[in-house]
């Protein structure tokens, strides 16, 4: 289990390992890997086996990474591995639809030539990025505890003791939560959060159509709620639908025809015929908060921080944001030989996130509440609102920058420079 | 020296609680805790450079011998021990030794904190790589016999970093209205506002003490980000300076 090759800071004594990470999700591991590129020693723990979590049959799930997100796996040398698969993200196409009518005629256009970045982002499949990283933990040394959960963490002045449900006890550093909205970690620490229920569940699911997407994402604003059609490789793309949770369960429990059946209508016809490639999914809706992102010898990341409405597929792009950042405060403490879970250190990480995050949750509330509804008020708002965007060129390229994950002050690896 | 098997158990506990108070960022070492970070990144990058050290490394000071004179609570002791130096803390106020002992046992750390002075560790001929000389320069009562100390307390080529407060109406209204009266972020008489040098002064007070300087920086903060940061040409009040002993 140990890489005697591996750089070892030294550890206070008695402490197992610098950083435990709770939670082996996409952020869990993307943190996991830039934190022992930085050189400290990891210890990751997950409930799901990691055979499990690194299944790649393919289940219809994508993620629009920003070119922000695309650097930081880059700088963790997971891009080239991943390049290949990627859809690049060309054109996206923002309308204001409603069902069985094909969309309004003002269409805002975000094209990535107007950027110099490249594309605005890529598409790449849940089954390819998440086997990526997995794979890439034993050989940076990352120490993996699976299919165990931390039942109780007890912080002190050197450090923190964390009990496993098998019993054993770990002592660490720090202990980062990236296990979710519901996250224990945070709990367990005393950190509350601000939750929002919008009645509103995701319906997702991969459709195959018989046109090329040219690289183009649609996004339609129905009445019900946003939908997302994201361009995945091939003639293939990721389908992000929005409904009444009610509405939702009801056409969750169709069969695939009567599910494509009230698809296609909202989709349109634009990409030819569309049938279903991979399973169907549903996510509840809700934007959560927390009132602190950090405690004593605790940090908190994605969606355990922050978790908001997918609206702009910014979830994973924000927990990527909180990695780069988290990993970058830490490297930072670590060469100046300060004690990396001392809550001062931790806070510099919570000054930097917090407000970006609370941004993030605060704009897309307002833009699904906009959106969200069949108001001819808000509809003719919204319809001069894209007008009027698409017409400002230089509004509508810092709309592209932002969603590209190109403003704020940008952790180095998110500027896709080593730590 | 008294070594930490020798403290009184029942002494132990107050000074558990000096400690804590030493090392709560939010306490009454607030401003040293905030500038911290900056002294370190400077301390730290100064020292790397001219032992050709890798910060990115484990353990990049290995091997090197540091003293901290003023160590305090062990603000910088400690993260020098982190960094694999062999390390002596040296505090003329008895009082903070067995509290820095005790913070520095609880971390894992081996210093060797000791009640003494800069003078006297140079005439018991004890000698050093580097001295971290911070904030103390503008406390003492004759700051050339004092640098000539620190002097003789390298070994030739060895390096000192030195930080004080600039003496003008500014670091006037900074250090010790703002500071001290102001925002309550020191004691009240903590500083003397004529014993403050300027930089240029120091300078050639290092050179008659035989140091070569090359180095100064001011430590700058900005109230927006409730941050300190370097600077190249903003030494008004805080600032800190690197000289080197001759090889």
């Amino acid at each position: 289990m140990d890489n005697p090759d591996r750089r070892r800071i030294s550890r206070p004594m008695g402490l197992d390992t610098d950083i435990l990470i709770a939670g082996g999700g996409l952020n869990g591991t993307t943190l996991a890997l830039a934190l022992a590129s930085g050189g400290f020693d990891v210890t990751l723990v997950d409930p799901a086996p990691a055979a499990a979590r690194a299944d790649d049959a393919f289940d219809g799930r994508g993620y629009a990474l920003s070119i922000l997100s695309q650097r930081v796996l880059a700088g963790l040398g997971l891009w080239e591995g991943l390049k290949d698969r990627a859809g690049p993200i060309l054109d996206i196409k923002v309308t204001d639809g409603r069902a069985g009518e094909g969309p309004s005629p003002f269409v805002l256009h975000f094209d990535h030539a107007e950027i110099e970045e490249g594309p605005m982002g890529y598409m790449v499949e849940d089954r390819h990025l998440r086997p990526a990283i997995i794979d890439a933990l034993s050989d940076a040394g990352v120490r993996q505890l699976d299919g165990r959960r931390i039942v109780a963490q007890e912080p002190s002045e050197s450090g923190i003791a964390a009990t496993l449900d098998d019993g054993a006890r770990l002592a660490a550093g720090v202990l980062v939560g990236c296990d979710g909205r519901m996250s224990g970690t945070a709990a367990r620490a005393g950190i509350r959060h601000m939750r929002w229920d919008y009645g509103q569940t995701a319906l997702v699911c991969a459709v195959a159509h018989e046109r090329s997407h040219k690289g183009t994402a649609h996004q339609f604003f129905m009445p019900a709620g946003p939908l997302a059609i994201l361009p995945l490789a091939g003639d293939r793309s990721s389908i992000v639908w929005t409904e009444t949770t009610d509405r939702a369960s009801e056409i969750q429990a169709l069969d695939d025809a009567g599910y494509l059946d009230e698809l296609r209508p909202r989709f349109g016809d634009f990409l030819g015929e569309i049938s279903l490639a991979g399973r169907r999914f549903t996510y509840p809706l809700g934007l959560s908060f927390a009132h602190h992102f950090v405690a004593p010898r605790v940090a908190l990341l994605g969606d355990a921080a922050h978790a908001v409405h997918p609206i702009a597929g910014q979830g994973l792009n924000a927990g990527l944001k909180d990695v780069a950042a988290l990993a970058e405060v830490l490297t930072e403490a670590r060469r100046r030989g300060e004690d990396v879970g001392r809550l001062d250190v931790l806070e510099r990480y919570e000054r930097w996130r917090r407000f970006d995050a609370a941004t993030l949750a605060l704009a897309t509330d307002t833009f699904n509440r906009l959106f969200s509804n069949d108001n001819p008020v808000l509809r003719m708002v919204r319809d001069l609102g894209l007008g009027a965007t698409n017409a400002l060129p230089r509004l509508r390229r810092s709309f592209i920058r932002e969603a590209a994950g190109l403003t704020g002050d940008l952790p180095r690896l998110a500027q896709g420079r080593p730590l | 020296m008294e070594s930490a098997t020798t403290i009184d158990p029942s002494e132990i506990a107050k000074f558990e609680a000096m400690a804590a108070e030493w090392w709560d960022p939010n306490g009454k070492f607030k401003p040293l805790h905030m500038l911290n970070p900056c002294r370190l990144d400077y301390i730290t990058r100064q020292i790397a450079v001219e032992f050709d050290r890798d910060l990115s490394a484990s353990r990049p000071f290995e091997g090197l011998r540091i003293l901290d004179i003023g160590c305090g609570g062990g603000l910088l002791s400690e993260p020098m021990a982190r960094l694999g130096a062999d390390v002596v803390g040296a505090d003329a106020a008895e009082r903070n030794i067995p509290v820095a002992r005790v913070h520095a046992e609880a971390q894992g750390l081996k210093i060797d904190y000791r009640h003494t002075t800069a003078e006297a560790l140079a005439a018991a001929g004890e000698r050093f790589d580097a001295v971290l000389n911070m904030e103390v320069v503008e406390h003492v009562a004759d700051p050339l016999a004092y640098l000539t100390a620190c002097h003789d307390l390298l070994k030739p080529g060895g390096l000192m970093t030195c930080s004080t407060i600039n003496r003008n109406p500014k670091s006037f209204a900074m250090a010790i209205v703002g500071a001290e009266h102001i925002m309550r972020w020191l004691p009240k008489g903590t500083h003397e506002w004529s014993k403050f040098i300027t930089p240029d002064e120091l300078y050639s007070l290092l050179s008659q003490a035989g140091l070569d300087p090359v180095d100064r920086k001011g430590f700058v903060f900005n109230p927006v980000s409730w941050r300190w940061s370097l600077s190249d040409k903003d030494l008004s009040v805080n600032y800190v300076t690197t000289s080197l002993r001759p090889a």
